[in-house]
């Protein structure tokens, strides 16, 4: 079992490390759109999971016979036939939640976290640890989409999974909705906090400021 | 005409592709801090949204819609699930087209455009536009005018926020912040400002 060590860490790097939505800016589309609520996001997750999971293992077990020149197309046809088989179970199982995803499951065949890891690693390795590796990417987004539902439907409603938790104060209890949490720009400050949060917690990550402000002259005497 | 001009105001400025609609944010965020490449990115976008939209109407309603094959005895064919790889193919195709025509012809635009073009094979903008057109069953001159008025609101949210990012190098930031943490903040109050077009809208 000398093999297992690297799996387990090519599947829990990218969870904070090389998270792929707070340190790559990967995927961003649909981490925000759907993730009003958290039945939507754990949807979504799930469906990313499953095609960034199944895509690399079927690109890595042809990648020898890929063309070097096409290999963006047949890439992409691949991502879009899983992406196909997805939407259509999720149509015929859950259709409520398909309507309310409306083009977002078809816009995962662009999500550049599926094409980031076909691209980069699954074109280059064997089959096995290019399922882990896709396996553990779809975690890492699901991790960010996961919290980010959480606290949007709880703050915005009062609710987890459609449940009530906290009272609203027009049927008696203490808590009033703050409808802003629904709306678009609540999703670029949370994700904003998110990245603020993991980058003060790990400094590494931070960006080295772009200009450097020219050196403050001494004030002559 | 009215009804047109109505619709390009929706897709521009109401239906904010980055900004409302939350599309195409990797590269909005990626290539907004220098002026220069927000504005080959906003002009690459709209020219490939406006030309792409209303070709995929086309194809989607010759070929791929609910009955498009009743002319050959096959009205029960429905091939609509097909739209997504269609689309992608379309796509690829304007864009690698676009870029050889202009390395032919336009070196320099093309030399400008650099390497956008063929990262714009992979954005959620310009395949969310043809899925969208699909679902609200615009017709083409309508798809024409949603194709051309998204590219044109992408081209302004980009250019107005790498405009203010790049002001941002005098301030003096919290190391967390720098950089995607801020830029985050910055689409946020910006999104915050082109919600009041939906409400002018809801309000009309």
């Amino acid at each position: 079992m000398v093999a297992r060590a690297p799996y387990w860490k090519t599947l829990t790097e990218p969870l904070i490390r090389q998270n792929p939505v707070t340190l790559q800016i990967l995927g961003l589309c649909s981490a925000l759109a759907v993730t009003t609520t958290l039945a939507t996001a754990l949807t979504m997750s799930v469906s990313l999971t499953i095609v960034v999971t199944l895509s690399c293992g079927i690109i890595s077990l042809i990648r020898r016979h890929i063309p070097d020149t096409i290999r963006m197309i047949v890439q992409i046809v691949i991502i879009a036939a899983m992406v196909i088989v997805i939407d259509q179970f999720l149509q015929a199982y859950f259709a409520e939640i398909s309507r309310a995803l409306s083009v977002y499951v078809w816009l995962i065949t662009t999500n550049c976290v599926v094409m980031a890891r076909t691209e980069t690693y699954a074109s280059h390795n064997p089959p096995l640890p290019s399922m882990v590796d896709g396996f553990g990417y779809g975690l890492g987004y699901s991790l960010i989409l996961m919290i980010l539902g959480g606290l949007r439907e709880l703050f915005g409603k009062g609710e987890l999974f459609g449940a009530q938790v906290l009272p609203l104060a027009d049927q008696g209890g203490w808590f009033t909705p703050l409808s802003l949490m629904l709306l678009a720009p609540s999703g670029f400050f949370l994700l904003g906090g998110m990245v603020w949060a993991i980058r003060s917690i790990r400094p590494e990550q931070a960006e080295a400021p772009e200009h450097t402000p020219p050196a403050r002259m001494e004030p002559a005497q | 005409m009215s009804d047109a001009w109505n619709l390009f105001l929706l897709a521009a400025f109401v239906d904010n592709m980055p900004l409302t609609l939350f599309l195409g944010l990797c590269t909005f965020l990626a290539l907004s801090r220098r002026t220069e490449s927000a504005i080959g990115l906003g002009v690459a976008m709209t020219f490939v949204l406006g030309v792409s939209v209303p070709l995929n109407h086309l194809i989607y309603q010759a070929v791929l819609a609910p009955g498009a094959w009743a002319w050959a005895g096959r009205p029960e064919l429905d091939l609509s699930y097909l739209a997504l790889i269609a689309f992608i193919g379309v796509i690829a195709a304007i864009v690698q087209l676009l870029e050889m025509v202009l390395d032919r012809y336009f070196p320099r635009i093309h030399a400008a455009f650099g390497v956008f073009l063929p990262l714009l094979t992979v954005q959620c903008v310009i395949l969310g536009g043809s899925l969208f057109m699909v679902e609200r069953s615009y017709n083409f001159a309508q798809s024409a005018v949603f194709g051309f008025g998204s590219g044109v609101g992408f081209f302004v949210a980009v250019v107005m926020l790498s405009a203010i990012r790049v002001r941002l190098a005098y301030a003096d930031l919290p190391a967390g912040l720098r950089g995607l943490g801020i830029a985050f903040v910055l689409t946020g109050l910006m999104s915050l400002g082109f919600a009041s077009f939906t409400q002018m809208a809801a309000a009309q």
